[in-house]
């Protein structure tokens, strides 16, 4: 069907392309959020967000996990399209080379693949509604103190771009480390763990700057400071 | 190549490049792809600067205003997103895949060699063979746009011989983490 040899003369300008918008997505605070769940492929702005659109280009949605939202956008915005890739001939036609029953085998597999999706959706936003942020005030020496931020990326924070802020904001340094179980958090020199939560409490209200902005999803009552002691022997305190 | 690729955690850092740096990447772009120097200028002019980002794992993505449009693994050769491809088809010689290997390739597999030669996929035909190594953009039976930048791993003449084993190396493909990038 696609022609497959070279053109000959050379291209005056860039084809344009339509990608999926099938599961949309809103820009906020400079990330994006998506408005729908139902997604598997993981967005840029949004990496540890679990969602993203399914951007493909509308001919491959049907190898994407969110197929029927796919085609309910694509009917709506580009009837056109809709009938080229989904009409009974397109359909008939689509299987090409492929037998009928590797066919019936990849819709079975797409449905299970979106049923799936769906699910690992419904139990990230679960889990997105237990989650917690927990700000730990550690204490690394007498009276000297690093303040740890976990759990941010729940909400839609770009870790590595937060931390930058906060150095700047608390003028002092920030970092992202792993945690022993695996996840990242921020961690600021200094005890800076009530200002961080006035932060996060202003930045909900909408006010605040752009430093404020980036936290703007994360809701004050998920936030918890916590307190960490100088221990003898210390028990693995985050980020050492 | 971009398993598990998160510009949050694995890129290392940005930099300008500099102008000689740029002009050899420039003169490279002009020798794996085909597209005229106009054409590149209209990808990337020649007063724009490229900006390298180093990842992890010995990845380089080339990017203009944040847009990633280069990529390199170690001092390979330099390859153009998959995005940039969709803008300008011809940059890059096509294969075809059949039907069947369509959902292997967004699984994240190399392509094997049957995948190419059966009835539903392409290859150029003996007099436009193209040799290891070539840059290739993958096209999918009963598809319009590319799905996937690769690496010939045989000859094109080659695979249609052996026919088994990897044909084509994926680098990136539609829906892997490289392409949800679009902005870095
Ligand atoms: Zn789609």
């Amino acid at each position: 069907m696609a022609d497959d040899e070279q053109p000959t003369q050379p291209i005056a300008g860039p084809s344009t392309v339509l990608y999926c918008q099938g599961t949309r997505a809103t820009l906020v605070g400079g990330f994006t959020v998506l408005t729908d769940p139902f997604c598997f492929l993981r967005h840029a702005r949004c990496t540890t967000l679990f969602s993203a659109v399914c951007s493909l280009p509308p001919e491959y949605c049907e190898f994407g996990s969110h197929l029927s939202k796919c085609k309910a956008w694509l009917e709506d915005a580009y009837p056109g399209l809709y009938q080229e890739y989904y009409s009974e001939e397109a359909l008939a036609s689509k299987v090409g080379t492929l037998s009928l029953d590797k066919q019936a085998k990849l819709e079975a597999d797409v449905a299970k693949a979106e049923a799936k999706a769906e699910a690992r959706a419904a139990n990230e936003e679960k889990k997105k509604a237990a989650s917690k942020v927990i700000i730990k005030r550690i204490e690394r020496q007498k009276r000297k103190y690093v303040t740890s931020i976990a759990g941010l990326e729940t909400f839609g924070v770009d870790l590595k771009k937060a931390s930058k802020a906060l150095a700047q904001r608390f003028a002092t340094s920030a970092a992202v480390s792993k945690t022993p179980a695996g996840g990242e958090e921020i961690v600021v020199a200094g005890d800076v763990a009530d200002d961080l939560l006035e932060l996060i409490e202003d930045a909900s209200e909408g006010k605040g700057n752009k430093t404020s902005a980036m936290f703007k999803d994360v809701p004050p009552d998920a936030c918890e400071i916590v307190e960490e002691k100088k221990k003898k022997g210390g028990a693995g305190a985050g980020g050492e | 190549m971009f398993k598990k690729f998160s510009p949050s955690t694995d890129i290392a850092g940005q930099s300008a490049l500099k102008s000689s740096v740029q002009r050899s990447i420039r003169a490279q772009l002009l020798e794996t792809l085909s597209i005229d120097a106009e054409t590149l200028e209209q990808i990337w002019p020649k007063k724009e600067n490229l900006i390298q980002v180093k990842c992890r794992e010995h990845i380089t993505i080339f990017t203009l205003h944040g847009v990633p449009l280069f990529f390199q693994h170690f001092d390979d050769k330099i390859m153009p997103s998959l995005r940039l491809v969709h803008k300008y088809p011809s940059m890059l010689p096509h294969v075809k895949i059949d039907r069947g290997a369509i959902r292997y390739l967004f699984a994240g597999a190399h392509m094997m060699c049957p995948g190419f030669t059966s009835a539903g996929g392409a290859l150029p035909p003996a007099d436009a063979a193209l040799p290891a190594g070539t840059v290739v953009a993958v096209h999918c039976e009963g598809k319009e746009h590319a799905a996937a930048v690769g690496i010939l791993k045989l000859s094109t003449e080659d695979i249609k011989k052996v026919n088994k084993g990897v044909g084509v190396e994926i680098a990136t493909h539609l829906g892997d983490d490289f392409w949800n990038v679009q902005k870095i």
